[in-house]
């Protein structure tokens, strides 16, 4: 087993036909995914290697059986594509696209949380079964199948994480990026309790960074019903405090959002939490008895 | 990107919400100008991002035209802060009969918008709650559905309003509220929000941040950009496109994505070193953009070594190595380099630094090995 993405996964691309859109199309159907569809309006007809093109979801929905949307498009098209997606039936959509203007990530979310669509992302790699699918723009050769769940809010440092993990011999049942930006698709939450039901997965490692508090969550959610065992990281205990929203953001949210904040947070609720990317893999070692 | 109060009342007068007459001054001379045009008495107000102005002395009362100089004069150049008063906003003066707070917030941990609404403005949002929890009346908006009617009489009764202005002050919810839409906004923020002796609704400040993902559809903004106390490396960074934050120590750090780059500078602080600054290439950086990268950073004299800690996903290693060897060309760094590769095309960036044996430039292959290398280094 896996999460999200496997050997079940049916990919249309929305942006195939763009440089990087076709780049990571063809880099994730050389991984194995089956890339069925691409979505470029006005482009229907044409092929990018092989992968037919079509104006709109719907048609790519209906004549391949896409069940999962990778986004491409730049920021100013990306809302539109993924409400586009979901109106078209498709299951899980997966946002790679930076920089989408908050509001209508706000609208997006709101939305598709009153339907039955999964969104991960945006502005996130993208997701990772090693073995069997890749999903987005994480570099699966540093990944081999295993029984530790990723989930994570950075890019690059989930693989730095993961580099630390195969070096300590684990392998990845899922790396989930869920992304940065203000309104992630998913949350923790989400992902880790995927994670708890899938079989495979034997051990969590959970990748936060200052700002909100959807760490904060995490330990309350996994205090109560998760019983695998977590291990995190936190990313800016350096960092400057940054541009906040103002005081009112804070009392509104009622965490600093500070990285010490959240390692208590975690701490508190018995998740052990490696202050290096290296003591997070030592502590998997140590757990799984590796 | 916040905004500066004449920026936010611009933006609100555009939507309905009423606020005093006023115009921004960079000089005593359009102070003058603008006070002629406002009438008095009025008030000099210093347009600066920071809180708590009265108090500190950038704002004055001014009752005829010497006086407008003299405020303009002492207001203008000064410190307030840590932040330098480039611009005054000249204000007609208002007569207060009572002071409310109203705000919008984007709430990323509910991921709907938070509207606010307290009789007791004209104080700080925590002394606010300090004083009476209950007196800051919340809730939040759909986003589907937008702010309703029976949102802003519901806050208006519970806050406590005067029975007279319940449903001016519901109104001017509103207006806020779709200025919150209108204009991608991450916070907007009214304190006071006032009712003058003849019962009349007006902000009389504005704080407001804009989402920077979003100036695309705002092009007036483009003008609201202010260089306030930013720092020189940063205004340079974000020329060139690139994220740049700066702290107070002696080792530049560059790395490709924000978690990897703040988690480098928790090693290198573990390390026992102190980071200079946190640099973000992004992901996919091209040769072009290291070599700005590097430029960036060395513009800081307080800098006595480099760490790189590349981790390539679309990023890759050869152009990250191509760009560090032409800043070499270009530059001539005096101060030594770590870097370490990792990731997509590693080996043909590692062979390339190798084949160009760059003076002073270390390679590491580990984060932790990189991290305590450049710790040495910098001394």
């Amino acid at each position: 087993m896996s999460v999200l993405v496997g050997e079940d996964t049916r990919l249309c691309v929305s942006g195939i036909t763009g440089r990087e859109g076709t780049f990571h199309a063809m880099n994730n159907r050389r991984y194995g995914t089956q890339v069925v569809a691409g979505v470029t309006p006005g482009k229907s007809g044409e092929d990018v290697e092989g992968v037919p093109v079509f104006d709109t979801f719907h048609d790519a929905v209906v004549q391949t059986g896409a069940n999962t949307a990778m986004i491409f498009v730049p920021p100013r098209f990306a809302a539109d594509s993924i409400l586009e997606a979901e109106d078209a039936g498709v299951e899980l959509i997966v946002a790679i696209t930076e920089g989408i203007p908050a509001h209508d990530e706000l609208r997006v979310y709101n939305h598709l949380k009153r339907g039955s669509s999964r969104l991960v992302g945006p502005n996130c790699p993208g997701i990772l079964s090693p073995g069997k699918a890749n999903v987005g723009i994480i570099p699966a050769t540093f990944f081999s199948p295993g029984n530790v769940g990723v989930v994570s809010r950075s890019g690059t440092l989930t693989y730095q994480i993961g580099s630390e993990l195969a070096q300590n011999g684990f392998g990845n049942s899922s790396i989930v990026g869920i992304g940065g930006d203000p309104v992630p698709g998913s949350s923790f939450i989400d992902i880790l309790e995927l994670f708890e039901a899938d079989s495979e997965t034997e051990l969590i490692v959970l990748s936060g960074e200052i700002g909100g508090d959807a760490e904060e969550r995490a330990a309350e959610y996994i205090a109560e019903h998760v019983t695998k065992p977590v291990v995190a990281y936190i990313a800016g205990f350096t960092a400057p405090p940054g541009k906040t929203m103002g005081h009112a953001g804070a009392i509104v949210s009622g965490s600093e959002g500070t990285a010490v904040a959240k390692a208590e947070a975690l701490e508190s609720k018995g998740v052990r939490v490696g202050r290096t990317p290296t003591e997070v893999a030592e502590i998997a070692a140590e757990v799984l008895g590796a | 990107m916040d905004l500066l109060e004449y920026q936010g009342k611009h933006l609100f007068a555009k939507h309905g919400v009423a606020v005093p007459e006023g115009r921004p001054a960079k000089t005593v001379e359009e102070a003058v100008d603008a006070a002629q045009e406002v009438g008095y008495p009025c008030v000099v107000k210093a347009q600066v991002l920071v809180g708590g102005r009265g108090k500190a002395g950038g704002i004055k009362v001014a009752n005829d035209r010497d006086e407008v100089e003299e405020h303009a004069r002492a207001i203008l150049g000064m410190d307030l802060k840590g932040f330098t008063v480039h611009e005054v906003y000249v204000e007609k003066a208002s007569e207060i009969d009572e002071e409310y707070y109203a705000a919008f917030v984007f709430d990323r941990s509910a991921k709907m918008t938070m509207a606010m609404l307290s009789k007791m403005g004209g104080m700080d949002v925590e002394a606010i709650t300090d004083e009476d929890p209950e007196a800051m009346r919340m809730l939040h908006v759909d986003p589907l559905l937008g702010f309703q009617d029976f949102q802003g009489r519901r806050l208006a009764f519970e806050a406590g309003i005067a029975a007279d202005v319940i449903r001016p002050v519901a109104a001017i919810m509103a207006r806020l509220y779709e200025t919150f839409v209108a204009e991608d906004a991450m916070l907007v923020e009214v304190n006071p929000l006032l009712v003058t002796k003849s019962r009349e609704v007006v902000a009389l400040d504005a704080k407001m941040t804009v989402d920077a993902s979003a100036l695309y559809r705002h092009p007036e903004m483009a003008e609201f950009r202010t260089e306030e106390g930013a720092d020189p490396q940063e205004s340079m960074a974000r020329e060139r496109g690139l994220t740049y934050v700066a702290l107070d120590g002696n080792i530049g750090i560059l790395g490709n994505g924000a978690g990897l780059v703040m988690s480098t500078l928790d090693v290198v602080a573990q390390a026992g070193g102190r980071p200079a600054n946190f640099l973000d290439a992004g992901g996919g950086a091209k040769a072009e953009a290291i070599t700005q990268a590097v430029e960036v950073i060395l513009s800081n004299e307080s800098v006595t070594a480099v760490l790189f800690n590349i981790f390539g996903g679309i990023t890759r290693c050869d152009e990250v190595a191509t760009g560090l060897i032409e800043a070499f060309d270009q530059i001539k760094p005096d101060v030594p380099f770590v870097v370490r590769l990792d990731g997509t095309n590693d080996k043909e960036g590692r062979a390339l630094l190798a084949e160009a044996n760059l003076p002073n430039v270390h390679a590491e292959s580990t984060m932790l090995g990189a991290a305590q290398k450049v710790v040495e280094l910098a001394g």
